[in-house]
């Protein structure tokens, strides 16, 4: 997790940094030191699949319990060519992209609205965080109840997740915004309009971008959750039908695919954390040898 | 504008019972174009004076007049110069001098550039405000006042941050600003040069209760040089009354 941070917050401020202290060397020494920073990161997962391979080719280890490595590679590499994988993959994305826009766009509409009336803070803040604490399995059988076992219900099971990570940080967000600041925009008058696009929303910027991550890993939690709950596609019924015919090899590439999606947007995040808080001056971490 | 100050308190709450009185009485009637500056020891008041002038702070009593209106609120029209930068950390230099005004337009565009000039920012136009030195920084807060042009400008400690050099030439600035705009200038300072240097009546402060304990003309013609005699028997005689009202500290 920190490497990535590290990777894209901190290797273009240390370009900035390098280029203005010296002219030679200083692409390579920071291509080397971003190299090296990926190193880093590998050497922890290489080994545990060093160690895994091992036992599992030189042990007698069940395939249904622990299958090895190159196993779980041959069946990733099957489910890709077969066109399986991507199937499942395509339809499982859909449901996440659309559950975590609606739950995260309402998310960030009433944590704005929230965050910007007292009045509206007393009338719907208690109810949202009332609602907030139901966790998705007790509401799964209800929505299944209310939508049926379609699309619908799945959606909006993953959208209840992505909802509150955003409400609470957008509304923490604004509610944070430095009192000195508005003194500054009501001494110098701007509209409302301006209020919002000038001050509040940079200010919240921090919190909401850490809300829609918050709020992505929520989505990929429901999803699966949706997926389990009964369906004919996607990556979380890949996964159940793999296990009734105890293919775990299968199930195994399914979590990793959960998991490479799930970092995978979570670094498309950061990147657009990178882009719009390059303002900000941060700490990123104490090792003088990085 | 003229800013008339009439009968001005201030009390903060500072427990259940107790009060602590920060201005009590403040009369004083600025003319138009007139440069004051306010001296006096620290916790006096003086930024709340300067507050209740912007129409920051509402909860006085008493009146402040702002060429004759009766004060209503904060606006552009009394700029204020804080005693902290209180740039937007989001915005670069330019763009937080230009704040709701768009660079896009021309007239605004050439007015940042001329002011980027002035404050000797020239290079920085696009750095954020991390970027900044404290004195730079204040700089930037001088110009975002300046391009709107207030009849009124009040400066909390404005040159606080800054090295001899700068601080000079802001000063210079700011009295090349006052006699080509007519603004009406009202600064906080702590420092006796400063004020000598600038103002046409300085008005000295007590503290506990905030109190305006002596008004001193200075008629002396611009631009002041700090070693010349007349300068110097100014100094003494603030001096003295500074000793007088036993506020040495
Ligand atoms: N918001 C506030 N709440 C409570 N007390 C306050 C508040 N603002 C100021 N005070 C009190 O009012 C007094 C005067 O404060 P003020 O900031 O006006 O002083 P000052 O003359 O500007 O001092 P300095 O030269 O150090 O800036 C201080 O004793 C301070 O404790
Ligand atoms: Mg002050």
């Amino acid at each position: 997790m920190s490497k990535a941070r590290a990777a894209i917050v901190a290797g273009p401020q240390a370009a900035i940094k390098k280029a203005r202290y010296s002219q030679n060397n200083t692409v390579w020494n920071t291509l080397f030191k971003r190299i090296l920073i990926g190193i880093r990161g590998l050497i922890l997962p290489v080994l545990i699949l060093g160690i895994w391979q091992f036992v599992g080719s030189f042990y007698d280890v069940s395939d249904t319990l622990l299958p090895t490595p190159a196993a779980i590679f041959h069946s990733f590499l099957d489910l890709i060519f077969t066109g399986e994988l991507w199937a499942h993959l395509k339809i499982s994305i859909w449901r996440a992209a659309v559950g975590f826009g609606l739950g995260a766009g309402l998310g960030l509409l009433f944590g704005v609205i929230v965050g910007f009336s007292s009045r509206s803070e007393q009338v719907m803040d208690p109810t949202f965080q009332m609602l907030r604490t139901i966790p998705h399995l007790a509401v799964a059988p209800l929505f299944i109840l209310w939508f049926g076992f379609g699309e619908l219900s799945k959606v909006l099971l993953i959208a209840k997740g992505a909802f509150f990570p955003i409400y609470v940080n957008a509304f923490l967000g604004i509610r944070g915004v430095d009192s000195k600041l508005f003194e500054v925009a009501r001494v110098l008058e701007f509209s409302r309009f301006h209020l919002i696009t000038k001050l509040i929303l940079p200010a919240a910027m921090p919190n909401i971008l850490l809300g829609i991550r918050l709020s992505l890993g929520v989505a990929w939690l429901g999803l699966v959750v949706a997926e389990l709950m009964g369906s004919s596609e996607g990556i979380g019924y890949m996964i159940m039908d793999a296990r009734q015919f105890s293919n775990t090899d299968i199930v195994f590439v399914g979590i990793i695919i959960f998991a490479v999606v799930g970092k995978w947007t979570d670094s498309l995040v950061r990147v657009l954390e990178a882009k719009l808080l390059k303002w900000r001056d941060n700490f990123n971490g104490d090792d003088s040898s990085r | 504008m003229s800013v008339t100050i009439k009968s001005v308190h201030r009390t903060f709450k500072k427990s259940q019972e107790e009060d602590l009185i920060v201005l009590d009485d403040v009369n004083l009637h600025i003319k138009k174009e007139e440069f004051i500056t306010i001296i006096g020891p620290s916790g006096c008041g003086k930024s709340t004076l300067l507050k209740i002038i912007a129409g920051l702070d509402r909860k006085f009593h008493g009146s402040i007049l702002i060429g004759g209106q009766e004060l209503t609120g904060p606006g552009i029209k009394q700029g204020f110069i804080f005693q902290e930068h209180r740039l937007f950390p989001w915005l670069t230099v330019e763009k937080n001098i230009a704040a709701d005004l768009s660079l896009n337009d021309s007239e605004i565009r050439r007015k940042v550039d001329e002011l980027i000039e002035i404050v000797r920012l020239k290079g920085f136009e696009k750095a954020y405000p991390r970027e900044l030195s404290g004195g730079m920084a204040q700089r930037v807060a001088i110009a975002r006042a300046l391009l709107r042009n207030p009849d009124v400008l009040l400066l909390d400690e404005p040159f606080g941050a800054l090295d001899a050099f700068t601080r000079t030439h802001l000063q210079d600035v700011l009295l090349d600003i006052w006699k080509k705009k007519k603004t009406t200038m009202i600064l906080v300072t702590h420092d006796l040069d400063e004020s000598i240097y600038l103002a046409n009546r300085l008005v000295i402060m007590t503290p506990r209760p905030g109190r305006i304990s002596q008004i001193i003309e200075i008629d002396m013609p611009y631009p002041r040089k700090k070693t010349d005699v007349r300068f110097q028997a100014i100094r003494q005689q603030v001096l003295t009354e500074f000793e007088k009202s036993e506020l040495i500290h």
